[in-house]
């Protein structure tokens, strides 16, 4: 059967999409990830949506005007994640002026030797993996997702 | 509008990203209560009352069961609760425009609302958008998430509508359309209409395969 065609989420999706605690998922030691939500122009998407999850951890979080969102989550374990794999959250982004959501992952910085041998990754040019590669930024994770640019982020085909 | 990404999209292969499973959504609340939007407040909202039902497939035809679908949409007087809409139109006290359901055993899904109405914005002149309900669908797998919007038979915004026709194709357009039907229909009560929705890729419940 043919899929029903994606729409664009639009802008008033405020209301009804987020839920209470919505950008928490820690299910352990909780880490809190941060970042912006950018656009060509490398100005903030303040109506963009983020979901991120790995295993039974799932957020939702929608941008704020600066096009900043966060996330609370646990570092998901290796046992969890594919042994060809390095630890990732899953991250999908939506928002007016896309037809269809964004599919990109988000790796950790401390897993460097993990991260040079994850099969993901190495689809990607060289260059353009450090867009999916977190920043330490203490006390949290730092990570834009930028829709077009220099630096734009790596997206995979869904 | 510098959103979309420039650059290919990188592909892998299917089973390393399609088909693993999608989001767990079980944090997302959902109450019985949330699949009904005219019993959300004290009285009962402005509008023409309607059903809007149908299945949740994947591309195989089999149902997507226990899936959550989420759905928002403008009042009656095409006015969105969201604040970011300065559409000058009442809104409804008793109207927010927002429901939850699980889809059951079939993969049908089923809610009461009131039919939304137009509203103007500002993509191009006199630009108007048809009557239409926003609609998310999480299903199985990560290439099965779907954010889309149902429309309504007969509306006669939709051809000029350029989201409806950012679908290149009229097949296409007309899986976005619901059926105006009878069967659902509640005499004296609320209009029916039928909208299936088919979700990327196969059902992650393993089925038998022929040898």
């Amino acid at each position: 059967m043919t899929p029903t065609p994606s729409q664009t989420v639009g802008p008033f999706f405020g209301f009804a999409l987020p839920f209470p605690d919505d950008s928490d998922a820690a299910a352990g030691p909780a880490l809190r990830i941060e970042g912006q939500l950018l656009d060509g122009a490398g100005e903030p998407v303040p109506d963009g949506l983020l979901e991120v999850w790995s295993g039974d951890q799932f957020a939702r979080c929608r941008t704020d005007s600066e096009g900043a969102f966060h996330f609370t989550v646990t570092k998901p374990p290796r046992e969890s994640i594919p042994k060809d794999e390095a630890p990732h959250l899953k991250v999908t982004v939506f928002a007016r002026g896309l037809l269809r959501q964004l599919a990109t992952r988000m790796y950790f910085p401390d897993e460097e030797a993990a991260n040079t041998r994850d099969r993901i990754l190495n689809r990607v040019e060289p260059e353009r993996r450090r867009t999916l590669i977190a920043e330490r930024v203490a006390p949290v994770l730092h990570f834009d997702v930028r829709l077009q640019g220099d630096r734009e982020t790596v997206f995979f085909d869904l | 509008m510098l959103r979309a990404p420039r650059r290919p999209l990188v592909s892998v292969p299917d089973e390393w990203f399609h088909r693993i499973p999608g989001p767990v959504f079980g944090r997302i609340p959902v109450q019985p209560s949330d699949a009904d939007l005219t019993r959300q407040h004290q009285g009962e909202p402005l509008g023409e009352r309607i059903i809007v039902t149908g299945r949740v497939l994947d591309s195989d035809g089999i149902p997507v069961r226990h899936t959550l679908v989420e759905v928002w949409q403008a009042n009656a007087a095409g006015r969105y609760v969201d604040p970011s809409d300065d559409h000058p139109a009442p809104l409804d006290p008793n109207f927010t425009g927002a429901g939850r359901c699980l889809t059951d055993g079939d993969g049908r899904y089923r809610f009461t609302t009131v039919k939304p109405g137009a509203y103007p914005w500002a993509n191009h002149p006199n630009a108007w958008r048809p009557c239409h309900i926003h609609f998310s669908v999480f299903g199985p797998e990560l290439g099965s998430r779907l954010v889309t919007q149902m429309y309504f038979p007969g509306d006669p915004l939709l051809r000029f509508d350029p989201i409806l026709q950012s679908v290149p194709d009229q097949r296409g357009r007309d899986l976005l359309i619901a059926a105006f039907d009878l069967d659902i229909t509640e005499p004296a009560w609320a209009l029916g209409y039928r909208w299936d929705i088919v979700l990327r890729g196969r059902d992650a419940t393993p089925r038998e395969r022929p040898a």
